[in-house]
């Protein structure tokens, strides 16, 4: 038997807005898609930057994990292009200087040191700057931004849309020490910082060490290449070139060569496409410059001859799969060359604590990183707290930025004489959104529109200059399209237990077969009892108290409902209603109010 | 604002051999008050037509007046369909029956288009063995008037305002088997684990197959007080037997102990197998049916299941002996011989 579910768990209905539980930083999608299709372009841009503080750059570059999250997804194939939508947000948007937080005047006489200027250390001065805390940026090169501005091309991200969100933090009086490295944690210490934020990202590529790698100057690793492009200090490539890994950084590799002037680029892979690492929509923006992505390859040894390179020696693969689609077996078919002026290996990153000495508090891990506690951010040396990169590893902007929220969560208590493991409880609101028999005050209907796609500058057109911005943002059709998609997953099916009369209104009604009463069982039982099989086990089965009249329960297969509130239409005792939830996420020095259920929809 | 139900479903829906799922038997939404028992009968018809894989095409609804006869725009939206005048359904499906006898006619009436207009169509229907299906949507009420009570009502059941009736009812059931109808149901249309079989089973039956649904109106009948409210019916039906459907060629995959079920085999070769929940009931045996129903309502009980089933008498067609091709498939000169062949006919009779 299934114990009735506990709705006034805020983690219930957050559960169910899929895309807001995937994101890292929980950013409240289905509100800001809302306030797009309203034209409120100031207010979408400014819930986001509430959660993710870089709207305008993450709608370009986010790796996006609430898309294949995104319920949409399940009930057609195509997830809402939600990042898309985060851009419409921040290009339409008007000025919002006046809504954006500010430092007081009176500081509150505490010092942090945030070391590296990249999206965690950017996110950890965000949340603190308003609370009064000095704060000194120390990063290693003259510009900030870390791998946003050296890594992501300027064609994915322009450098306008960057310095704007950034400065929009570093007026707030933060203080940031340009070409300032850190070679000494200790030494660091000794200056008597109040706390100390260490976003340093994973700074270093992974080598290939294969025959021949140090014979030809014509062998670069993808994130310092990239870096030297950023900075000016490559402008050309070779007309042939070999990029090695079959990752974002990759992608990013072979586009940035064609714009160099590459002519022909082969990005070599060592097993098939569905091993990939990149995201789906980077390979096809690869493809469609014609960069020519070959699988089955295994780098054997580079070719150079007289200080030459020539190309790379191959071993081709072939690959046993089992019915998971799991390699168990690889066997080598042959060998080839491939020729080419310039090899770029783009095969991962890793982190790099040579600066922190080893005797001064902090525990390092297998892979000789410092230990950092994952709710609390902080390093076994008390007052040291890790975010991005540098914590646990290469992720992405958005985590980020969630650890920045996290460390800055952290900081504030710990500087207040508060425990840092106690951590602020996130809540959930719930508002009434009936406004008559058949009203609603949200777009209940479902829309059949498909998935609009971004336009791109034309091929000829964008490799003229490298920082010509590919992607040019959705228009108004675009949008008023893609904005109906969403299926508003946080106006949330409430249900009364005591008020059903069992009529079956809302199970003849439902399009896609949610709800169904039924005899309670065990959970594996009851999935298989449904008015159809619950079979995605990721998400959650609703089930009610036992219904007053047969001692039955409600059952919602939360996994496919649309949200188009035709149960709570039907439903003749108002047993389901639509309810619209909030959650409200802590953030450093805010206190979160209890929750609260509001009746009457505004 | 929701005016339709979105054609979007869930994408693992079963397929029937037609290649449909359950959303294509449906129709418009339901425009019935939200709760209406009936919507749970639309609900249970497009179960059953898609499990019995039947094609929407071959089959007709037809209905008469009330806020029952309104539901075949509900369900079934590529099939044909009938809407006719207040009680006049039976005929006007015998005339349809009579034209094509190969459709599969599926009729839709309420407590007040049978009972009180219809009763004499209806009893004749039943009398002539007209094969189809007779679904009375029954809630005690004149629904589509707003309330009043119906020939079905119970002694002493109380009206919204609190007025007791003061007439006896006239049940459908105990009618229709006094008339010696070849297949009689009853059912809830809060139950449709029971519903479904049994109008799989009264889909398939050559002849006339009545099942009168206790389909409480949620917005005239029930209140307290009441003997059609969704309450009231819960706590009083009482189930006697038990009715799987198993299609032709389907297999018995239920553990029936020997003698626990009585299998009857109906026209196409599907099977219905008939398993007593109370062991004093036989649902052949018309003569104790008609006793046990009796005494069962007077205790205030309402007997459902399947009550009475006979596959063996003819229907129309057969007592008739008229042709098996549909009148619609004869060419002009043999359904219309000429004025000669009608004189021989009524020399004969001279
Ligand atoms: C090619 C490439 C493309 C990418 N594309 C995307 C993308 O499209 N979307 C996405 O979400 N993520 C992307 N990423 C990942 C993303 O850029 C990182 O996850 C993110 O930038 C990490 O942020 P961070 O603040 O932890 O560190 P970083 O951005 O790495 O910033 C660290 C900063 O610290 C400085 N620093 C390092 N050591 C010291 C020191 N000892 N003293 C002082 N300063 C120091 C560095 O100079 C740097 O400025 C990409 C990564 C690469 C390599
Ligand atoms: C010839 C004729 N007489 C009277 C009416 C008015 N009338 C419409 S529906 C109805 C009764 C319907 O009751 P029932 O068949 O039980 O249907 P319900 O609405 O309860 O489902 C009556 C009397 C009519 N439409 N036509
Ligand atoms: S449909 Fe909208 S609210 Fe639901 S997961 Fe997708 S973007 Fe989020
Ligand atoms: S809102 Fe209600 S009717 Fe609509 S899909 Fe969800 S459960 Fe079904
Ligand atoms: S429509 Fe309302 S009363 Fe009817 S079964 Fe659903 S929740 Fe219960
Ligand atoms: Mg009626």
């Amino acid at each position: 038997m299934m114990d009735p579910t506990d709705t006034s768990h805020p983690d219930y209905f957050h559960r169910v807005v899929d895309c807001q539980w995937a994101c890292p930083a929980h950013t409240d999608v289905p509100q800001y898609i809302r306030l797009i299709a309203q034209g409120r372009f100031t207010d979408a841009y400014m819930v986001n930057r509430q959660s993710n503080v870089f709207p305008g750059i993450l709608g370009r570059v986010c790796d996006r994990p609430c898309e294949p999250a995104c319920r949409r997804g399940r009930v057609e194939d195509k997830a809402v292009a939600i990042c898309r939508l985060k851009r419409v947000a921040a290009d339409h948007r008007e000025d919002i200087s006046e809504r954006l937080p500010k430092a007081p005047e009176q500081g509150n006489g505490k010092r942090v040191a945030l070391i590296g200027a990249g999206c965690a250390s950017l996110t950890v001065a965000n949340d603190l700057a308003p609370l009064g805390y000095e704060l000194h940026v120390f990063e290693a090169l003259e510009k900030s931004g870390g791998l946003m501005r050296t890594n992501i091309p300027q064609f994915r991200l322009p450098p306008k849309v960057l310095d704007e969100e950034i400065d929009n933090i570093l007026d707030m009086g933060v203080q940031v020490h340009y070409g300032a490295r850190i070679d000494s944690m200790a030494e660091l210490l000794d200056k008597h910082f109040d706390a100390v934020f260490v976003g340093t990202g994973a700074p270093k590529g992974k080598e290939l060490k294969l025959p021949g790698r140090y014979d030809s100057d014509r062998i670069h690793i993808g994130i310092q290449w990239l870096e030297s492009v950023a900075f000016e200090h490559t402008k050309t490539i070779g007309k042939q070139v070999l990029i090695i890994g079959v990752g974002n950084t990759a992608m990013d590799c072979c586009r940035t060569a064609l714009r160099l002037g590459a002519e022909n680029v082969k990005v070599m892979a060592r097993k098939p496409r569905q091993f990939f690492k990149a995201s789906d929509w980077e390979l096809e923006d690869a493809e469609e410059e014609n960069v020519d992505i070959v699988v089955n390859h295994s780098p054997k040894a580079f070719v150079v001859e007289d200080g030459v390179l020539k190309g790379m020696d191959f071993e081709v693969m072939t690959y046993e799969l089992d019915d998971n689609g799991r390699i168990v077996e690889s066997a080598v078919t042959g060998e080839t060359m491939i020729p080419c002026d310039d090899i770029i290996l783009a095969i991962g990153q890793e982190n790099a604590f040579d600066w922190i000495e080893r005797d001064i508090g902090f525990e390092f891990n297998e892979w000789d990183c410092p230990v950092v506690d994952e709710d609390t951010m902080m390093a076994t040396r008390e007052g040291v707290f890790f975010g991005g990169d540098a914590a646990f590893g290469p992720k992405n902007i958005i985590w980020g930025v969630a650890h920045g929220h996290a460390a800055a969560i952290s900081i504030h208590r710990y500087l207040s004489g508060q425990d840092i493991t106690d951590r602020p409880p996130r809540h959930l609101n719930l508002s009434a959104q009936k406004m008559g028999i058949h009203e609603w005050s949200y777009s209940n209907q479902y829309d059949a529109s498909e998935r609009r796609l971004m336009p791109h500058v034309g091929l000829k057109e964008r490799f003229k200059q490298l920082d010509i911005e590919v992607e040019l943002g959705f228009n108004e059709e675009q949008t008023l399209a893609e904005v109906e998609r969403c299926l508003n997953c946080d106006i949330q099916t409430v249900f009364k237990a005591p008020a059903c009369i069992e009529c079956d209104a809302c199970i003849d009604i439902c399009p896609t077969s949610c709800l169904t009463i039924t005899e309670n069982g065990e959970a594996a039982d009851l999935r298989t009892r449904l008015s159809a099989p619950a079979e995605n086990m990721d998400q959650a089965l609703y089930v009610s108290d036992a219904l007053p009249q047969t001692a039955r329960v409600m059952v919602k297969d939360e996994d496919l409902c649309v949200h188009c509130g035709l149960c709570a239409e039907r439903c003749p005792t108002g047993a389901w209603d639509m309810l619209k939830s909030k959650v409200l996420q802590p953030y450093a020095g805010t206190v979160v109010a209890k929750p609260v259920t509001v009746k009457k929809a505004v | 604002m929701s005016t339709s139900k979105p054609k979007v479903r869930h994408p693992n829906l079963p397929r029937n051999k037609h290649g449909l799922t359950f959303r294509d038997y449906e129709g418009a939404v339901s425009t019935l008050c939200a709760g209406c028992g009936h919507d749970s009968v639309t609900g249970a018809i497009v179960q059953a037509a898609f499990e019995l894989e039947i094609e929407p095409h071959g089959l007709a609804k037809m209905s008469g007046i009330g806020c029952s006869s309104k539901t075949p725009a509900y369900f079934l939206s590529a099939s044909h369909g009938f809407n006719s005048v207040h009680g006049r359904m039976p005929s006007v499906t015998t005339g349809a029956n009579a034209a094509n006898r190969d459709l599969i006619y599926l009729g839709i009436s309420g407590d007040g288009d049978s009972l009180s207009i219809g009763l004499g169509q209806f009893a004749h229907a039943i009398r002539r063995n007209l094969n189809m299906t007779y679904l009375i949507e029954n809630n005690g009420v004149y629904g589509l008037t707003k309330g009043q009570f119906s020939a079905s009502a119970d002694l002493g059941s109380k009206a919204k305002k609190g007025e007791a009736n003061q007439q006896p009812p006239i049940d459908p059931v105990s009618l229709a088997m006094s008339l010696g109808a070849t297949f009689v149901a009853r059912s809830f249309s809060g139950d449709k684990a029971q519903l479904v079989p049994l109008l799989k089973a009264a889909l398939t039956h050559n002849g006339f197959a009545l099942v009168d649904i206790i389909s409480p109106c949620v917005t005239f009948n029930d209140h307290e007080g009441s003997t059609k409210s969704y309450r009231w019916s819960r706590e009083h039906v009482h189930k006697v037997v038990h009715t799987d459907f198993v299609p032709p060629a389907g297999e018995i995959t239920a553990d029936y102990e020997a003698g626990a079920a009585i299998p009857v085999d109906m026209h196409d070769g599907s099977r219905v197998m008939l398993r007593k929940v109370d062991d004093d009931y036989d649902p052949t045996d018309r003569l104790a049916a008609i006793d046990f129903l009796q005494r069962h309502t007077a205790a205030g009980e309402v007997v459902t299941g399947l009550l009475y089933i006979d596959e063996s008498k003819p229907d129309m067609h057969g007592v008739s002996g008229t042709t098996a091709t549909p009148l619609r498939d004869l060419d002009y000169d043999a359904l219309n011989p000429g004025a000669d062949a009608l004189a021989e006919i009524q020399l004969a009779w001279r």
